[in-house]
């Protein structure tokens, strides 16, 4: 399932029909064992493969930000944290099913990202990165604010009903909302997939790597840029409204500075500006931290650390730029054995 | 004939069998010889300090096993962090349940954790049992008949300051210095509640704090103004050690109740000062490994020789772990009083059936009691006042 879309960011070096037909047969296959996947297993790892997905959407959104277009976020904990809280206040306040809140999270995310995107265009690296960690750092207090508690619920949350399969479906509700999950992926990858591959993605990249070139060449970078932020956050807001729906539980403490931070390293170790990358970053901050904790109770953060500095150290372009290494050799190899492909 | 012999044998040894398992129930952790137990606890994060609880129990179970078990039963105790995320929670919580198939989960800690779990556990039927957490809505045996409390809930505790007051201070007017949070919140409720139809005319002014605020001196210096003589502090430890030094240092001295959590002579008083602490008043149910009062007292020795020998990276100084050596027997109560029947509801039902249950490290005379409608197992306390060394208990016993 982590391999569900790989490859699919990659532009293939030798356009050959052969080698496109195989990847949409692999993605194909890929998506079929996704599929499969809650059927074969625990409800609970379909619990934890579910916030895979989830985390994989926001991955993608921040890596648009952060991977693409160069502007660092230690603040898409906030965002994360508000599409969780209009999907769950929608829920319990307005009485809405759970599938309608997520256009209304990711589009309430849209406009404050684009909001924050404005000053932040005066901001760069370091600078931008202590402003959004500051987003971060105040949000789990903003959620606790006294005026809004009323529908907040204050420190103590709002707990949220679990949604059961619709249409008399004989599946468990967590089988049924990781396939809900699977299907929003789809959608989200593909949308993302077809802004990053086109004009938009270039003029982001190229706004990345030399922003005065970027302009001379007729790209509107703080329109680009701003756009960019607004976007980001609409991925990471439809991933927060998932989350507060499979986790049936929405509170402060849910959404620390920590949150933000993860979700850096998890592009950083999936690989920054690469879109299966999100996956395998979504597989690192789920399962690592278990991994840690069962190894040494009395420091896991230690192990954390450990496993963190080794994936940095022997993938240093993100595991996603290790499987493309790895497949570009196979690839290179077969080429020479095959006498048809020269 | 062998051949009779044997079939005979067999038959005997199969009625033997069933009827063993006759008397014998089982659910899903359970067996002849094992009782698997599940536990989430803050080991990192920002309540890490809480950490220490579910080591301790984990010692103390380990201390059982030494001894044989429970009825010839070991504990297999797994305990993993959640780091105080209340996400994390649900997914460790349902690993225990449903991968590593507990009994019941005991002593999760935290009451935003606790309430992200409290549907499930009660929808699936698995005991939450003895949660580590003080709030008030975890004795609710209607609604949610899986869940159930340990220790004193904070709306108890502040009803009897509110009692006290109204007998021997009757004029009272009173300060209130709040955390705002829902553990702040629960304490005033309960202390409205304590002074009946007169809230109001007592209580001259109300200020809250938040978590993260550097220190509570300007609300101290807020609320000596309103001329109020009676203090009541809802603060954790390091807010409470500064709103008692602040209030002296300004030259406030007004008759100050302290909540229990923040009770401890090393972590709270000390750090404001020993001289400045006279006169607070408090309600305890635990002994104080650091109160010098106990220094004799045969049941801490044994406490602090059990730290020795099975806890020896634990700090003797840290109530946390006469909190968690004092759950852990609790629960070992429970698991003797099921017998064989280790059932889910018969967990329930035993931990619903503890009678004038004594753990000695808990205050003299207070004991632990449970019935199907009462779920709140420790609902008295004592009243103390603070001498400049140890806190001098006084009074009765109070409480259910």
């Amino acid at each position: 399932m982590s391999e569900g879309v790989k490859g699919k960011g990659e532009r293939s070096c030798d356009a050959g029909l052969s080698a496109r037909v195989w990847k949409a047969i692999g993605l194909a296959a890929l998506l079929c064992a996704a599929v499969a996947l809650p059927f074969l297993v625990s409800s609970y790892r379909v619990f934890q493969f579910n916030m895979v997905l989830i985390y994989a959407i926001v991955l993608l959104g921040l890596n648009i930000l952060t991977g693409y277009n160069g502007q660092i976020s230690l603040g898409h904990g906030a965002f994360y944290a508000i599409g969780a809280y209009v999907a769950a206040i929608l829920m319990e306040h307005m009485g809405w099913p759970y599938w309608a809140t997520l256009p209304v999270a990711g589009l309430t995310c849209f406009v404050f990202g684009f909001l924050f995107g404005l000053p932040a265009l005066r901001l760069r690296g370091h600078y931008l990165a202590l402003a959004t960690f500051a987003l971060a750092v105040a949000m789990p207090q903003i959620l606790k604010y006294k005026h809004i508690e009323h529908w907040t619920g204050g420190v103590q949350g709002i707990v949220i009903i679990k949604p059961e399969a619709p249409f008399g479906l004989k599946i468990t509700p967590d089988q049924w909302l990781y396939l809900f999950t699977l299907a929003i992926v789809v959608v989200m990858f593909v949308a993302g997939w077809n802004l990053l591959r086109g004009r938009v993605g270039r003029a982001l990249v190229a706004i990345r790597d030399h922003p005065i070139a970027a302009e001379a060449m007729g790209v509107n970078s703080a329109l680009y840029k701003t756009l960019t932020f607004g976007v980001s956050a609409l991925f990471t807001g439809v991933a927060g409204a998932l989350g507060a729906i499979v986790i049936q539980f929405v509170a402060p403490d849910s959404f620390t500075a920590g949150l933000s931070i993860n979700f850096l390293i998890g592009i950083v170790i999936g690989g920054i500006a690469s879109i299966s990358g999100a996956f395998y970053g979504a597989l690192f901050i789920q399962f690592v931290p278990n991994f840690a904790d069962q190894i040494s109770k009395a420091a896991p953060w230690a192990i954390y650390g450990v496993f963190l500095l080794t994936f940095v150290y022997l993938m240093p372009t993100g595991v996603a730029g290790f499987v493309r290494l790895a497949w570009m050799r196979m690839r290179g190899i077969g080429r020479i054995s095959d006498p048809h492909r020269v | 004939m062998k051949k009779i012999l044997l079939v005979g044998l067999g038959l005997m040894a199969g009625v033997a069998a069933s009827t063993a398992v006759a008397e014998k129930k089982y659910d899903p952790g359970a067996s002849d010889t094992e009782i698997k137990i599940g536990n989430t606890n803050p080991y990192s994060g920002p309540a890490s300090a809480y950490g220490t609880i579910a080591r301790s129990e984990t010692a103390y179970f380990k201390s059982i096993n030494d001894q044989g078990g429970i009825n010839g039963r070991k504990i297999d105790f797994i305990s993993l962090d959640d780091a105080y995320s209340p996400p994390k929670t649900v997914e460790q919580v349902r690993r225990l349940v449903e991968q590593e198939e507990v009994l019941f989960i005991f002593q999760s800690l935290g009451t935003p954790s606790n309430t992200a779990i409290h549907k499930y556990m009660n929808a699936r039927k698995v005991p939450q049992l003895f949660v580590a957490t003080g709030a008030t809505k975890w004795g609710d045996p209607q609604n949610f008949p899986w869940t159930m409390g340990w220790q004193p809930n904070y709306q108890t505790e502040a009803h009897l300051y509110a009692k006290y007051l109204l007998e021997n201070k009757p004029g009272a007017r009173i300060a209130v210095l709040y955390q705002n949070d829902d553990y702040g919140k629960d304490y005033v409720k309960g202390f409205h509640d304590g002074l009946g139809n007169q809230p109001g005319r007592l209580i001259t002014k109300e200020v809250s704090y938040e978590v993260t605020d550097p220190t509570v001196d300007s609300q101290i210096v807020t609320l000596q103004a309103s001329g109020a003589d009676t203090l009541f502090i809802i603060a954790t430890p390091k807010f409470a050690a500064q709103a008692i030094r602040k209030a002296y240092d300004v030259g406030w001295r007004p008759m100050t109740f302290l909540n229990n959590v923040s009770s401890s002579v090393a972590a709270v008083l000390q750090p404001a000062g020993l001289e400045k602490s006279v006169g607070l008043i408090t309600a305890l149910y635990l002994k104080d490994p650091t109160d010098p009062q106990w220094d004799n007292d045969s049941p801490m020795k044994n406490w602090l020789a059990w730290m020795k020998k099975y806890y020896p990276e634990g700090d003797v100084r840290d109530f946390n772990n006469v909190y968690g050596y004092a759950v852990a027997q609790t629960l070992i109560q429970v698991l003797k009083q099921c017998g064989d029947d280790l059932s889910r509801q018969n967990i329930m039902t035993q931990a619903a059936n503890l009678k004038n249950f004594e753990v000695s490290v808990l205050l003299p005379g207070i004991r632990i009691n449970t019935s199907p409608t009462d779920f709140y197992p420790i609902e008295q306390v004592q009243l103390a006042r603070f001498d400049g060394k140890r806190w001098v208990l006084f009074g009765e016993v109070l409480g259910k």
